[in-house]
């Protein structure tokens, strides 16, 4: 039998993926988005077993608009990760200094 | 039982799958296991009773985000060896920090398990006669059109936004200008010369 709990610690793992991939790819700017992505997706998986656990279809509704805005979220942040790399050559999280002032 | 087994494949697959992601030392192995990672939570929302989204999941992500990000990564052309080299210097607090995340996620889903918590009243019933996507249609097209709608809005921004910001005005190339081509005219371009014999012609 798969109860609520099975679905929400490995939403738990994936997020805690998502965190410590954000933590120890302090390079990488395309690592750091994928793992935005991984803690979405555990967001969303614990919205459909919240809303298949309570009988209620919200969930999903609003599990849709997540995927909306994530949809979005990559497609922007891979537009400026592209400007970016066209004008310093580089996506290494710690040469962006620019807005230091 | 078939269900527990499919569950546990799903979800074993769906972190170690995620784990790599965030691991390789090739970023376009970690967008393939990002793809493998979708398929299988698209299998466990399956399991959830929750097949629009989990085909939406499948389409959206595999089809759309991980081809850009696959794009986006074979275009840029970065040293990714030289990327990795300090990856290992935030790994101690990274990992004090997932320890801490996950430790207090798991008393979450023990005190949610408790059941002391009251829930208010359930706002859209599923009816077991309708199916899934049938469900979500008649929901998404009645109550939350205006959220839908939204969500439309947030995408036409986001396309404008990508387009907006990756456009650039481009001078080492020579576009095709139609208006100037369909203005040409005959006259403009040709003209008659009357050419005495035995004499070079001028160009």
């Amino acid at each position: 039998m798969i109860t609520l709990t099975h679905y929400l610690v490995v939403s738990a793992i994936l997020f805690t993926l998502g965190v410590l991939g954000i933590f120890m790819n302090r390079k990488n700017l395309i690592v750091i988005l994928m793992a935005i992505e991984l803690i979405l997706l555990s967001v969303n998986l614990n919205l459909v077993a919240f809303s298949n656990a309570l009988h209620d279809l919200v969930g999903q509704v609003f599990a849709m608009f997540v995927l909306t805005v994530a949809a979005g979220e990559a497609a922007i942040g891979l537009a400026i990760l592209v400007i970016y790399f066209r004008g310093r050559g580089t996506i290494s999280v710690e040469d962006v200094n620019r807005m230091k002032g | 039982m078939i269900q527990l087994l499919a569950f546990y494949l799903f979800a074993v697959v769906v972190c170690v799958s995620g784990a790599f992601t965030i691991l390789s030392r090739n970023p376009v192995h970690s967008v393939l296991w990002l793809i493998l990672a979708f398929f299988n939570a698209a299998g466990l929302m399956v399991l959830a009773n929750a097949e629009f989204i989990a085909m939406l999941l499948v389409i959206v992500y595999v089809g759309a985000v991980a081809v850009l990000f696959l794009f986006v990564v074979m275009m840029l052309n970065i040293d990714f060896a030289e990327l990795r080299a300090g990856v290992m210097k935030y790994a101690a607090v990274g990992f004090a920090l997932a320890v801490a995340l996950v430790a207090e996620i798991l008393i979450a889903v023990g005190a949610y398990s408790a059941g002391t918590l009251q829930l208010g009243r359930r706002i859209a019933p599923i009816d077991a006669k309708v199916n899934n996507i049938e469900a979500i249609g008649q929901l998404l097209y009645s109550r939350y059109l205006f959220v839908f709608e939204g969500a439309g809005l947030v995408l036409l921004v986001a396309m404008i936004g990508a387009i907006v910001l990756t456009l650039r005005p481009r001078t080492d190339v020579k576009p095709q200008k139609i208006s100037r081509q369909v203005q040409r005219r005959a006259k403009d371009a040709t003209r008659n010369v009357n050419h005495p014999v035995g004499q070079g012609v001028e160009l």
